[in-house]
This record gives C-alpha cells, sequence and structure tokens, in this order.
C-alpha cells in the first residue's frame, strides 16, 4: 500500500521511458486517452507546426512594409489570417530588432514560447541554464550562441510571464535586395526568431 | 517563500547548449509521448493551465532540479491524475488502471486533435477592472513576490523582479489572474501589461546601462512608482 505522503510520481517506474509508459497504459485501460490521439499530436508537432511558420511571417515582414507595420501592431490578428494561431500562440506580439535594439525571449518561470510559429521548444530554451542567466546576462548568453552585439546596442529581453507569447523579427541582413520569400526564408533561423542568434548573411 | 522554479537571475548553471534546428523535434520516443500524453489530458476539463504549472511547481526541489523538462510535465500530470480522483495511488504502483473513468467520453479523439491545437485556450476575458495605468507610467512591483491569496500559491512575478522599478510599454488588455485561478478561486481578469524595468534596477552588475527586462504582469502585481 503506497504512503499518502509520497509524491505520485515515485510510484511510477523509476526509468522515465518506462515511467510514461505506465502512466499511458494505466489512462488508456481507464480509457482516458487514446493512443491514436497522441500519435496524432505528436505527428503535427514534427511535421506541420515548426520555425518554418515563424520564417514565413518574418519574411513577409520584411518584404512588405505594410504587412509589418499591422504584423507590429497586432501579431496575433496577422499570423491568424496566415494560419498561425493555435493553442501557446493565443496572444502574440512581434518585437523588431534594429541597430539600436536586439530582443530576446526566454520564460525564466517555465518555458512558455510561440509554438504555432516556432513549434516545441529546442532543449536549451527549457535548461535551467538559460531560464536563469538570460535576464542578468544577456550578452555572455548571445556568447555562448557565438553572437556579439554592437557595443551600442540595447538589449530588451523579454520574460514570458503572462499568455502573451512574443516573436522577434530579426534584421534582414544586407545583400539580400531582390530575394524572393523563399531565398528569404532560408536565412531566417529559429534561434534569430528568438533573439539568440541572427538571421544568416548570404 | 520562492519555489524551485523561481530561477531567473540565479548563478551556477554553466552554459548554455545550442543545438542544430535540424535536430529531432524530440530528442527521445518518450519525450514525445510525454508530451502527448500530458497535453491529451486537458481534453477531460478538470484542470487549467495555471493549475497545471502550479502542479509543477508544487514538487519537492531535490525532484525538480534533478528532472529533466518532460520528467516535470509527467510528474505534475500524475500528481493532477491523483488529486483529482482520477487515477489512485494504488493503479499508479501497479500500473493497472482499474475499470473504465466515468470521463471516459471526454478522453481525446485522433480526429479531433487538430481543431484542439488550433482553438487553443485564450486567456482574455472581460473585466470590470478599471485600467489604471498608461503607456509610459512609472511604475513599482510588488515588494514581495508571492500569492496574495493562497501561502505559497502559485504566482507570475518571478523574485528577481519585486519591488523594483519600470514603466508600462505595452498594455495587453485583461486576462485571467493566475493566482486566483491556479486554484480554482474564480478566473478574477484584469489588466496586464508589459513593464520594463532597467538591468541596474534588477542585477548588481549590470551588463550594460540601456539594457532592460520587460515582463508581463497583472494590474495587482503593481503600484505607482514613489
Amino acid at each position: 500500500m503506497p504512503h499518502d505522503h509520497e509524491h505520485p510520481h515515485s510510484l511510477l517506474p523509476p526509468e522515465p521511458a518506462l515511467r510514461v509508459k505506465a502512466l499511458e497504459t494505466i489512462l488508456t485501460q481507464k480509457r482516458l486517452v487514446d493512443p491514436a490521439a497522441l500519435d496524432e499530436i505528436i505527428d503535427i508537432y514534427e511535421t506541420k507546426i515548426g520555425p518554418r511558420n515563424g520564417a514565413h511571417v518574418v519574411a513577409k515582414a520584411w518584404m512588405d512594409p505594410d504587412f509589418k507595420a499591422a504584423l507590429l501592431a497586432d501579431a496575433t490578428a496577422v499570423v491568424s489570417e496566415l494560419g498561425y494561431y493555435g493553442r501557446q500562440g493565443e496572444h502574440m506580439v512581434a518585437v523588431e530588432n534594429t541597430d539600436d535594439v536586439h530582443n530576446m525571449v526566454v520564460c525564466t518561470l517555465c518555458s512558455c514560447y510561440p509554438w504555432p510559429l516556432l513549434g516545441i521548444p529546442p532543449t536549451w530554451y527549457k535548461s535551467d541554464a538559460y531560464r536563469a542567466r538570460s535576464v542578468r546576462e544577456p550578452r555572455k548568453v548571445l556568447a555562448d550562441f557565438g553572437v556579439e552585439l554592437p557595443v551600442d546596442t540595447a538589449v530588451r529581453v523579454w520574460d514570458s510571464t503572462a499568455e502573451v507569447r512574443y516573436l522577434v523579427i530579426p534584421q534582414r541582413p544586407a545583400g539580400t535586395d531582390g530575394m524572393d520569400e523563399a531565398a528569404l526564408m532560408a536565412l531566417i533561423t529559429r534561434d534569430s526568431m528568438i533573439g539568440t542568434g541572427l538571421a544568416i548573411a548570404p | 517563500m520562492s519555489r524551485v522554479h523561481d530561477m531567473g537571475g540565479r548563478f551556477g548553471d554553466g552554459a548554455v547548449v545550442p543545438e542544430p534546428e535540424s535536430d529531432p523535434v524530440f530528442h527521445e520516443d518518450w519525450h514525445a509521448r510525454a508530451l502527448a500524453l500530458v497535453l491529451s489530458t486537458g481534453a477531460w476539463g478538470q484542470w487549467n493551465i495555471d493549475i497545471s504549472r502550479h502542479a509543477r511547481e508544487c514538487l519537492a526541489p531535490q525532484d525538480y532540479a534533478a528532472m529533466s523538462y518532460y520528467e516535470k510535465w509527467l510528474a505534475g500530470a500524475a500528481a493532477l491524475c491523483v488529486d483529482n480522483g482520477i487515477v489512485t495511488r494504488d493503479e499508479l504502483a501497479s500500473g493497472q488502471g482499474d475499470g473504465t473513468s466515468d470521463l471516459a467520453p471526454k478522453a481525446l479523439k485522433p480526429e479531433n486533435v487538430a481543431s484542439m491545437l488550433a482553438a487553443g485556450g485564450p486567456a482574455d476575458r472581460p473585466s470590470d477592472v478599471t485600467v489604471r495605468f498608461k503607456v509610459g507610467q512609472a511604475v513599482q512591483t510588488r515588494k514581495i513576490a508571492a500569492n496574495q491569496m493562497v501561502d505559497g500559491g502559485h504566482t507570475r512575478l518571478p523574485t528577481y523582479a519585486a519591488g523594483a522599478k519600470g514603466r508600462i510599454v505595452m498594455i495587453h488588455g485583461t486576462h485571467i489572474l493566475p493566482d486566483s485561478s491556479a486554484h480554482r478561486l474564480g478566473e478574477g481578469s484584469e489588466p496586464v501589461y508589459a513593464v520594463a524595468i532597467p538591468a541596474s534596477e534588477l542585477w548588481a552588475q549590470p551588463e550594460h546601462p540601456k539594457d532592460e527586462v520587460i515582463l508581463d504582469l497583472w494590474q495587482s502585481y503593481l503600484d505607482v512608482a514613489q
């Protein structure tokens, strides 16, 4: 008979993969979970929702000043029109990097992230090191990514403490005039839209 | 006062290790399974995102520190299942589910997954609370980063930003108050603001005089700057 003071997770097998399997089995036996629904969730986040959605939005912002102005004014409405509304992206704000300001996004309290635009966050975004350090020493964290900012550029770190999710619009690199949307999208990395990277120079 | 998840500004965590965008979305099959399993429990309608976050935050500090991301998710879900009478401790210990749950009709079906993810869970709600601050106004955060209704309860004011002076840069509308919602005390919707706080207000050795941290904070976390 398990003791009440034990945290429920400690009743499951110690090895994480077996722990997940055990809970899925119990919930499936109780008809609370349909394993085929889990397969569907995984497929969507592996193949349909990821950082190419965000790159599409940024490329359009680079190409069309009216689109960018609308995105900066009401990102939720603009990305919804492109089909990028959804779970963990219900309240979107876009912030633009300039020569004067570099924006960077973190969630110090958990791992909030704009899923419909960037997908499931990478491991480093969810790490204690990123959560702990980004707000205090963003430039040293940027150095971990090989990024060094001009000395006069201010850093604005956005700590995602509410249900608002932030998309960084990286600076458009020089030498990209006349490129089409697909070519521009190839320059827009996931990290550049979190603010831990810059767009790739062609 | 603070809980283990509230780690902004902490020293000692070492380097951030970047990973290529070409890496798999899930590094292990069980990571994918854990994410999907936890998301699917939301379909039962027995708790909200604030309750879920608080369940993870209530893990023992030594467990929270030792667990990987998806282990924390799983541990939070196991706690919620037990606390809400959906799964018993004996079922967890035996690894066998005992009979069909009353909530079985609410189980997420494969054909409903895409629409469930697309619908999301917006947090904005109408509110009678008067918008107190305007963009540009100087404000300061609560001196103590703690839930005012429940001792040790959920809050979204990080400790590092407690008692700090800043200015309003955006008004996000009126949203559910997590401090209330996490404890089933009602949605308590009120205005939420983006508040810019100079790094020099937060850290003994700020990296640069122009740097700022911006947090999304509820109106009740804020007062006019003294």
